[in-house]
C-alpha cells in the first residue's frame, strides 16, 4: 500500500520533533522565540530566579511594542510601562538576546517584525507570549502563542511539549468581489464556523482565493485564526512567499537561500493529503464585514441588519444576543451601516501593514475626517512607518485629519493607556471585539482598513464599495 | 511549581455564557508589570463582578453566597477564548478556583491551566448542564466532588460522571510535576537535535550571519 500524503502540518511537525513523549505528545524544537516588552523580561526574570540561562539565545529575538505610547516622542508611556521597556533592555543585553529597540528600524508589533525581517520563515516553528503569533504562518511557518510558563520553559530549554493538533483546511473559492480583503475573508470565517469552530485545530487556508492574496493578506487571514478558536493557522509557501523574503535581513543569502528555498518547496500539503475536517468558502459571495457584538463570530455584511433577538427562538442564544446589544448599545433589526462613531484605529498585528495603510489611504486622500471622530493611524512597526513616509501616506492622512502616530499595539489591546473612552464607539482594524477590550465599556467594531477609513470619513459604519475611485 | 491536584469537593458556581474570553477574565492593564502575581484576586472577572462606580455588583453570581466560597467553576462554551495571557490562570487561582467544567475551553486557556496546577476538565455540554442545574437547585449548596484519579465528577445530587483527560496532564497534576526541571533532563536530546539541524537547516540557526 502507498504511503498516504502528508499534510503541510505533519511535514513542519515531524522536523521538529526532539523525541516523542506519548502517543500524540511530543518534544518539539523551537526556531524562533519572539519576546515583547509586556511578558519578556517577567520570564528572563523568572529563569535567573531558577538560576537558569537561556538555552539558545540566537533564536530569541525581543522589541517592545505592547506597553510603550504611540504618541509622537513616545510621550505618555506610564512609569510602569517605562520599568518594562528597561527591564527587558537589561535582561535582553544579559542574556545576549537581541533587541529590536524603539525608534530603531525592526522595532515594532513582534508580529509584523518577525515576516518583516525574515526572522519568520516558512517550515519553521515560531511561539511568542501572544496569542496573535499564528499570524506569522501566513509564510508557511507553524507559529503559536504560549503563556508564561510555556515562555519560561521555552526560554530555558528551546522546546515545547505539544500534543497534536487536528487538521482543518479552510479552501477560500473564488474571485474577491469589489472591497473585499483578507480582512474580510477571515472574518466571514469566523461567522461561519464561529469562535470556537477551530477549538483544538491547526488550520491550512488554502484555494484560489488564498493564493491570489498578497503576503500581507495571508498574514492578516492567519492573524485572525486565534479568534476561531484554532491557535495555528497557515498558508502553503509559493513563488510569493519567496518574492516576499528574498533579500530580508535574517532571510538566508546566497548559497544558503536556494537550498532554503529547496527545502520550502516540499513543504506544501501533499494532494491526497487527508484533513479532519474542510470547509469550504465561496468568496463571491461575501461583501465587505463589519462586526455588531462583542465577539468576532458576531458578524455581519455591511448591508445587514443586527439581529433581533425576539426573532431568535433558542433562549441561550436570545440571551447572548441580548447581552451583546445591551453592551453595544444597539438596537436589533436595524441596519449597522449609519451606525456613528466617535473613534476609528487602524492598526494592529492584523491591518497595519504598508498594503494596509495604502487601502485606507485610498479613502482617505482628499476627504476629511468626519467631525467628532478621532481617527488614529498607527503603523505597525519602524520600517513599515519610514517606508509609508516615504510614500507620503503621512502626509495624506494628516491633511485628512487623521492622526499619525509611532508603531506600537496602541488601542488594540489598550495595555498603554490608550483607550477608546466608556460608552464610545470605534471601528478598528484589530482583531478583538471583546467586552472592554479598547478600555472599559468601549464598543468596538471590527473591519478591514478600507472600511475603517471609511467610517473615519463618513463618522458612521460605512460600505466602502460607495466610496471607491 | 504547580501544587499537586487529586482530589476536591467544593462550593462551584455555574457562569454559563458563552465566549466568556481572557479579557473578561482579567483586563490587561491589571496585567502590566513584573510584580502581578498576588494582586489579580480582586480583578478578575472584573467587568462582570463590579459596578462601573467600583462596588460589588449583586447580580454577578460569585458576588453571592454560597457561590462566593467556590472553588470549581461551572462554564459555558469557548471559556477561555481569546488572549493567550496566564494572568487569566492566575486570576481566577487567586481568587481560590482550583478547577473548571466546561464543555470547551480556549486552547492556550487550558494549556495554561494545567501549568498552574488547575484542572479544566472538558465533558458533553449535556453534563455541564445538569451539573449547573444541580447546583442551582441547591442555590449553591451542594457540593461538587472530583476525583482526578478516578476521572469523576459527582454533582451535589450524587449524580457520577466521568470524564477523559490526556495521560501525561493527569500524572502532571496528581504529581504537582515540573515541566522545566524535567525537559532539563533531556537536554543531551535537544543539543543532539540541535547540532544535526544546524547541517540540515542552517538557515535557523545562524539568521542574520549568512550575509
Amino acid at each position: 500500500m502507498e504511503k498516504p500524503g502528508r499534510t503541510m502540518l505533519a511535514k513542519i511537525w515531524e522536523q521538529h520533533v526532539v523525541t516523542r513523549i506519548s502517543e500524540d505528545t511530543d518534544l518539539l524544537h523551537i526556531d524562533r522565540h519572539l519576546l515583547h516588552d509586556l511578558g519578556g523580561s517577567r520570564g528572563l526574570l523568572d529563569l535567573k530566579g531558577r538560576g537558569l540561562k537561556v538555552h539558545s539565545p540566537e533564536l530569541t529575538f525581543a522589541t517592545p511594542d505592547h506597553a510603550i505610547s504611540t504618541a509622537q516622542g513616545r510621550a505618555g508611556t506610564s512609569k510602569i510601562g517605562l520599568e518594562l521597556l528597561a527591564s527587558l533592555r537589561v535582561e535582553t543585553s544579559a542574556s545576549g538576546i537581541q533587541l529590536f529597540d524603539v525608534d530603531q528600524p525592526g522595532q515594532g508589533i513582534v508580529h509584523v517584525i518577525g515576516p518583516e525581517l525574515g526572522l519568520s520563515l516558512p517550515g519553521c516553528t515560531i511561539v511568542c507570549g501572544d496569542s496573535h503569533t499564528c499570524t506569522h504562518g501566513g509564510l508557511g511557518a507553524l507559529a503559536f502563542g504560549i503563556g508564561s510558563s510555556e515562555l519560561t520553559h521555552v526560554l530555558a530549554t528551546q522546546v515545547l511539549i505539544q500534543r497534536r493538533p487536528r487538521t482543518m483546511r479552510v479552501r477560500f473559492e473564488g474571485k474577491l468581489p469589489l472591497g473585499v480583503t483578507a480582512k474580510d475573508l477571515i472574518l466571514a470565517l469566523i461567522g461561519r464556523v464561529g469562535a470556537a469552530g477551530g477549538t483544538g485545530y491547526a488550520v491550512e487556508y488554502a484555494g484560489s482565493a488564498i493564493r491570489g492574496l498578497s503576503i500581507e493578506g495571508r498574514l492578516t487571514v492567519c492573524n485572525l485564526s486565534i479568534e476561531l478558536g484554532a491557535k495555528m493557522g497557515m498558508v502553503a509557501p509559493d513563488e510569493k512567499t519567496f518574492e516576499f523574503l528574498r533579500g530580508r535581513p535574517y532571510a538566508p543569502q546566497g548559497e544558503m537561500w536556494d537550498r532554503a528555498v529547496s527545502a520550502w518547496r516540499q513543504l506544501p500539503s501533499d494532494p491526497d493529503a487527508i484533513f479532519d475536517k474542510e470547509v469550504v468558502i465561496d468568496v463571491e459571495k461575501i461583501i465587505p464585514q463589519v462586526t455588531w457584538g462583542i465577539s468576532p463570530e458576531h458578524v455581519i455584511g455591511i448591508d445587514g441588519y443586527i439581529p433581533d433577538p425576539q426573532m431568535v427562538d433558542d433562549p441561550a442564544r436570545r440571551a447572548a444576543i441580548e447581552t451583546a446589544l445591551d453592551y453595544m448599545g444597539l438596537k436589533g433589526g436595524m441596519p449597522i451601516a449609519g451606525t456613528p462613531v466617535d473613534w476609528v484605529f487602524i492598526g494592529s498585528c492584523t491591518n497595519s501593514r504598508m498594503s494596509d495603510l495604502r487601502a485606507a489611504a485610498e479613502i482617505a486622500r482628499g476627504r476629511k475626517v468626519a467631525a467628532g471622530v478621532r481617527a488614529w493611524i498607527v503603523p505597525g512597526s519602524e520600517n513599515v512607518k519610514r517606508e509609508a513616509i516615504a510614500e507620503g501616506l503621512d502626509k495624506v492622512f494628516i491633511e485628512a485629519g487623521f492622526e499619525w502616530r509611532e508603531p506600537g499595539c496602541s488601542m488594540c489591546l489598550a495595555a498603554n493607556g490608550e483607550t477608546v473612552g466608556p460608552g464610545q464607539r470605534s471601528v478598528s482594524t484589530s482583531n478583538r471585539n471583546f467586552v472592554g477590550r479598547q478600555g472599559p465599556r468601549a464598543r468596538t467594531h471590527l473591519a478591514s482598513p478600507a472600511s475603517a477609513a471609511a467610517a473615519a470619513i463618513a463618522g458612521a459604519i460605512a460600505d466602502v464599495r460607495t466610496m471607491g475611485r | 511549581m504547580p501544587k499537586p491536584f487529586d482530589k476536591l469537593t467544593a462550593n462551584a458556581a455555574p457562569i454559563m455564557r458563552t465566549n466568556i474570553d481572557t479579557d473578561v477574565i482579567i483586563r490587561i492593564e491589571r496585567l502590566v508589570g513584573n510584580s502581578i502575581r498576588g494582586t489579580l484576586g480582586k480583578w478578575a472577572f472584573g467587568s462582570l463582578r463590579y459596578l462601573p462606580d467600583g462596588s460589588e455588583n449583586p447580580a454577578f453570581i460569585l458576588n453571592r453566597e454560597p457561590y462566593r466560597q467556590a472553588e470549581i467553576l461551572v462554564t459555558g462554551p469557548n471559556f477561555g477564548c481569546g488572549s493567550s495571557r496566564e494572568g487569566a490562570v492566575w486570576s481566577l487561582q487567586e481568587m481560590g478556583i482550583r478547577a473548571i467544567i466546561g464543555s470547551g475551553f480556549g486552547d492556550i486557556f487550558f494549556a495554561n491551566c494545567f501549568q498552574n496546577g488547575i484542572l479544566p476538565i472538558v465533558v458533553d455540554k449535556a453534563i455541564v448542564d445538569s451539573l449547573a442545574a444541580d447546583i442551582e437547585a441547591t442555590q449553591g449548596a451542594g457540593k461538587v466532588s472530583i476525583d482526578l484519579e478516578a476521572q469523576t465528577i459527582v454533582s451535589p445530587s450524587g449524580k457520577r460522571h466521568t470524564f477523559e483527560i490526556d495521560p501525561r496532564r493527569r500524572e502532571g497534576l496528581l504529581q504537582g510535576l515540573d515541566e522545566v526541571a524535567l525537559t532539563l533532563q533531556r537536554d543531551n536530546e535537544i543539543r543532539a537535535f540541535q547540532s544535526a539541524d544546524r547541517a540540515v537547516r542552517p538557515w535557523i540557526h545562524f539568521a542574520g550571519k549568512s550575509a
